[in-house]
Order: C-alpha cells, then structure tokens, then sequence
C-alpha cells in the first residue's frame, strides 16, 4: 500500500489586490512547495509560529483551499482538483475538529441539532436520534447534553461536541486545527487523552496542527517544523525532540519553558532574536536566514531544499549539508 | 515591611440584587523586586483579585472586605485622585491583548509621552527623549522614528514591547502582568519574559506575573500562588511546590501538562471535572467534586488557609524530605 495522504510540491499564494481595477500587486505565499505523506493510523503534527503556513496547509487538505501548484493524493486519489459532488465522498472521509468550539458551534443549535445536521446532509441512513445519543457518550457526554446550547456548556464540554460532530460520518483522517489551544490545562489534558483513546479504537489518521510543541510531542508519532510557509524539519518525535538538526527546531524547543524550576536554574537559554518576517516579502535564500544564529553568506541567497539526515529525519539548512554532523543513533519507542 | 500586602480580600459580583463572591478571602505579600506568580484556570479570581489591587473593577464588582496594602497605605481607602496617582507612578499594569489595550488612532510616541508627562511632569521635549530611551530598553530598534508610528505598525510582540514601555514609564516600583504572552508566538514570549524578567532585576521592581502556564512560572518566577475557585490553595517557592505539591489541585496540575523532559508514551493524568463555576454552590472545599482524594469533611467545611496551604488532607510530606 502506499502513502495513505500525500502532499505533493503544495504552493498556495493569496493574490494581493489593490486599487479600482483590483490588479494583483503581489502575492502571500502561505505555502510553499511543501511536501509530506502520512500513513495510514499515524497522528502527525504541523508545528510552527504564526504565518508559518499550518493552517492553511491544513485548509488546503480540507479542500477549504484551493492550492495555487502541486497536488494532495488521498488514498490513491488526487484531491486536489476534484470540486462539488465529486469531493463529497471525501467530505465524510476527512473531517475537522477546529481551535474554539464557541465559534465553531452554531449558538442558536442545540448539540444535538448540531450533531444531528452534519447525518442528515450526508443522508445518513440509521436512527440519527441514536446515533447522536451514541457519539455523545463515545465523547463522554451524557445524552441530555443534546438537548444543551453551546452557552449552556463549559469549554471542555463544548470541544467534546465539535468531536462528536467530526466522529459523525465514522472518518478515516481527522485534520486537528489547534484543537486543545483554547481550553484549560486540566480540561486540555482530558481532550489530549480522548483524542489518544478514539485514534486507537476507531483507527483514526490526524493531522494535527499545534503551537505548543510538548502537546504536540506527547500526540504525535512524527512532525514537521514550519516557517514561513517552508517546512523546516520533519522525522518522528524521538529524533525531533532528542536530537533537532535545524538551528530554527533547536530555537523552538529552548523557547518552551519546562514546569521544573530545578531543571532551569543555571540553564542558559538564548532567545531567537527578531520577529517573523512578512510573508507578503519573505527573505531570499533560507526563509529563516534573518533570525538564524548560523547563518551564512549563501543563506542569503540559495534556497535549502530538505534532505534526508538518517531514517525519518530530514531537515533544510545549507550548514547540515556542508558540515554533516556524525549520525547519530536515536531509538525508537514506539 | 513588603512592599504589598493583601489581608483577607473578598471580590463579589452583584447582579440582580445577588452576590457572588469571585475572590473568597486571600492573603499574600509581595516583596520589593520579587516576581510572583498567581497560577490557575478560568474562574479562580487571579485577574479580578489583581484589578482590585489597581482599583480597576468593573462596576458590578464591589470589594466585600480586606486590605490591600500598598508601602503601609490602605489602597482601598485612597480617593480616586490619589488611586490616579498611585496607577501610573507606583504600580502599573501589562495586559494580554496589548491591540486592545493600545489607542489604534494616536501614534505610539504620544501614548507613551501621556504617561510620562502625567506621571513625571517633565517638559514635552524631556518626555520626547525618555520615550526614547524606554524603547530603546525595551527593545524597539529605530526609536525615533518609530515614536510617529502607530499601533497597526507594529507586530504583536512589538506591541507588548511599547506596552512594556508604558508600563515602565514613571520607574513603578510594582507591575502587574496579567497573562503579558498568552497571546504571542513561543519566540517571541521567551522575549517578551527574558526582557521583563531582565527589568525587574536592574531597577529592583516588583511583578505579579498572573499565568496559567506552569512552564512560565518555573522560569521566571520565584514564588507561587495557587488560585482555585477563589481562594488560593497552595502558596510556597516555586521550586518547593514543583518538588513536592501538598495541595491535589496543584500535583493535578503538574500532572495534567505534557512535559518535554518526560518519555512521551506516559498518559496524561488529567483533573476530572470542569474548573469551579463561581456562580455554582459548592460546600466545603471548593475542590472537592474532582478531588480523587476527598473524604466526608471536605464537602462539608471549608478547610482553612494556613501555613501556605487549604486542604484537610495535605499530599504526605516524606514526598517533600526525599527531594
């Protein structure tokens, strides 16, 4: 079998447009020839700043998004230019869980009403009034919340729903839009363990989209850093995490504080300095070559492409490919 | 003496002739150039308590009693003058959002000219070269010409900069930052603390860093509150109560975030239950409906703040001596 989703040379460019006859001035380049496969079973996580692309990136999988060049195959299929009734098959295989369920619930819709709607557009042919009751406890929601307004839910609640409503149409690949970003730590931990839990028992796919690298670490078998619309590097959390290769990666990780002041007493961490360039104008070369602690001459102007370092692991920096660091064994735990 | 000293501080919400109370009795000092924490989820009173240090509460929200003492003074009891005063020059105060809190119309140089000019009464050309001076500290590159820009020029982290700048415009002896990064990327958060963190040793200020993220009060603070359902329940070293939390709530906590540092393929161990809804009765201790360790009395009687701690039954000590 081959690659369950593959993202294949993905460029998306927002056209700027200005004055009365609406010529494009320029262009936002969200993405840019980005590509990456996700197995079958596997949660990968896009990780990254803002402006780094991984929303779109996740949007442009949603189909929400039309890509400017290069092509999503999912399972077998290309996607990417498929439009109205040919892509409703996908609608029900790929769903989405988003960042804040009070926006990404209808206010004026019951939960079960909001449940219930996405069944009845895909002509779902059971007892929807069961299947809600079913979701609803799968998420570990007691039936009479479907007779509940978002208002009448605390966030935790709330989230349980917008899974629920992804969970609908049984989906093979669940795109995961910050969805944990918004809630409490304590409530956040109960969304990660039952994201965990309904990936092993349904044989779910995610791609979750996540700043918050320890979350993203502790959901996801591999990932990729992005920046400014480029992914950075990609392998499996181990690797990522124990051994990071791109000085961007490296920056990332020492940016978040652990929750151990012994382990940060006498630890020097070097904060990345700068800010995020426009990605309306990014730099030439190396998109990160004017924050990057290493950089070099030819940063400036040759653009790294991603190369593989040992297994899963690649990364874009022209200093790894000069001076190949030794390989390095990391093991693997999963 | 500390230079603030809160003693038995209730908040109440009025509404329809109903009071609610959103802060239920805290004490706490803050000594001069010490960063401390106030550390809980949605509902635990940590921004409301701290908008009463300031004077700042919404109309519907009445103080019920308590001190909050500021160098010996009774802030409770200052006239609005004197609490005018008292904001820009003594205490002051970072936001999360600093779109909202920066004027969208007026260029930065004059908002940040107000505050010096109000607070020092220097002349305008004198407060010209302070604001300056102050983004140059808070490292905004280009000062001069940047005075004339104004907030839709800046990106966020350069927007928390200048409110940083305000902030620190009349030399406060004490800043209260209300989650200062939640709203800002990793990069630039590590900043925005290392340069708050970095002004508070060199002028000797004081900062309540008001957090929900653990990582953050690890790095940057030395002391902790921990605040649930209005009260705090566990206050101590940041590096003691990491070590070896006493209170539930807080070893809940800590085991509810995923950790770098950890093998990964350890689960969560997440707090059953939704934080305490203010308006919701709850007897006893606050904490007791998600408690895995509550026993009768906790839902009966409210156990008392002593000793740094609010729970009839504390996490066992030998925890703590191992360490």
């Amino acid at each position: 079998m081959g690659d369950y989703l593959r993202i294949e040379g993905l460029s998306v460019h927002f056209p700027v447009r200005k004055g009365l006859l609406q010529r494009q001035v320029g262009a936002v380049k969200a993405l840019e020839s980005v590509t990456l496969t996700l197995k079958k079973g596997e949660a990968f996580g896009l990780v990254g700043e803002s402006g780094c692309g991984k929303t779109t990136l996740a949007r442009t999988v949603l189909r929400l998004v039309d890509p400017t060049s290069g092509s999503i195959w999912f399972d077998g299929k290309n996607i990417s230019d498929l439009t109205g009734t040919a892509l409703a098959p996908y609608r029900k295989r790929i769903a989405a869980i988003f960042q804040d369920p009070f926006s990404s619930l209808n206010p004026r819709m019951t939960s079960g009403q909001i449940i219930s709607e996405v069944l009845q557009v895909h002509r779902y042919s059971g007892n929807i009034k069961d299947r809600v009751t079913e979701l609803l406890s799968i998420c570990g929601l007691a039936p009479r919340f479907a007779d509940l307004y978002p208002h009448e839910m605390s966030g935790g609640q709330r989230q349980r729903v917008g899974i629920a409503r992804a969970l609908a149409l049984d989906p093979e690949l669940i795109v995961c839009d910050e969805a944990v970003s918004a809630l409490d730590v304590s409530i956040q931990a109960q969304i990660i363990n039952l994201l965990e839990e309904l990936r092993e028992k349904f044989d779910l796919t995610y791609l979750f989209i996540g700043h918050d690298l320890s979350v993203v670490r502790h959901l996801c078998d591999r990932l990729a850093v992005m920046y400014l619309g480029r992914i950075m590097e990609m392998g499996t959390s181990e690797e990522m995490f124990s051994n990071p290769r791109h000085p961007y990666t490296k920056a990332l990780i020492d940016a978040v504080p652990e929750p151990d002041p012994l382990g940060q007493e006498g630890k020097e961490h070097v904060a990345l300095a700068g800010e995020i360039p426009s990605p309306l104008s990014p730099p030439s070369g190396c998109v990160f070559h004017t924050r990057c602690p290493i950089a070099m001459d030819q940063c400036r102007s040759t653009v790294p492409s991603l190369s593989r370092l040992a297994g899963h692991h690649s990364a874009a920096c022209l200093a790894l490919e000069t001076t190949p660091e030794p390989r390095t064994t990391v093991a693997h735990t999963n | 003496m500390p230079l603030l000293e809160i003693d038995n501080l209730s908040v109440s919400v009025v509404h329809d002739a109903i009071e609610t109370p959103l802060v239920r009795g805290i004490s706490y000092e803050v000594s001069t150039g010490e960063i401390l924490a106030l550390v809980g989820e949605s509902g635990s009173g940590k921004s409301v308590s701290s908008l009463a240090i300031m004077g700042l509460l919404a109309s519907a929200l009445r103080v019920k009693h308590g001190s909050i003492k500021f160098e010996g003074h009774d802030l409770l009891v200052q006239s609005d003058e004197q609490m005018r005063q008292i904001r820009g020059r003594d205490i002051s105060m970072v936001f999360q959002e600093p779109m909202t809190s920066l004027n969208p119309v007026r260029n930065i140089g004059s908002q940040i000219m107000e505050s010096i000019e109000e607070n020092l009464g220097l002349t305008r050309k004198q407060a010209k070269t302070r604001a300056i001076d102050l983004l140059k500290e808070v490292g905004v590159a280009d000062a001069e010409r940047r005075l004339k820009q104004y907030p839709h020029h800046f990106s966020g982290g350069m927007r928390q900069r200048v409110m940083i700048a305000i902030a620190l415009a009349a030399d406060p002896k004490l800043i209260i930052a209300d989650e200062p990064t939640t709203a800002l990327d990793v990069t630039i958060q590590a900043q925005i603390l290392d340069l708050m963190s970095r002004i508070c040793r060199e002028h000797g200020t004081a900062m309540i860093l008001i957090t929900h993220n653990l990582g953050i009060v690890a790095r940057y603070a030395q002391r902790v509150n921990v605040m649930y359902g209005g009260r705090i329940v566990e206050a101590g070293r940041a590096r003691d109560l990491y070590a070896a939390p006493r209170h539930p709530y807080t070893e809940g906590l800590l085991q509810s975030v995923p950790r770098l540092d950890q093998d990964r393929s350890i689960p969560l161990r997440p707090i059953q239950g939704s934080p305490a809804d203010p308006f919701a009765e709850i007897s006893g201790c606050r904490f007791h409906p998600r408690c895995p360790y509550a026993e009768p009395i906790c839902r009966s009687k409210a156990p008392e703040f002593e000793g740094g701690l609010a729970c009839h039954f504390p996490l066992s000590q030998s925890a703590k001596e191992a360490v």
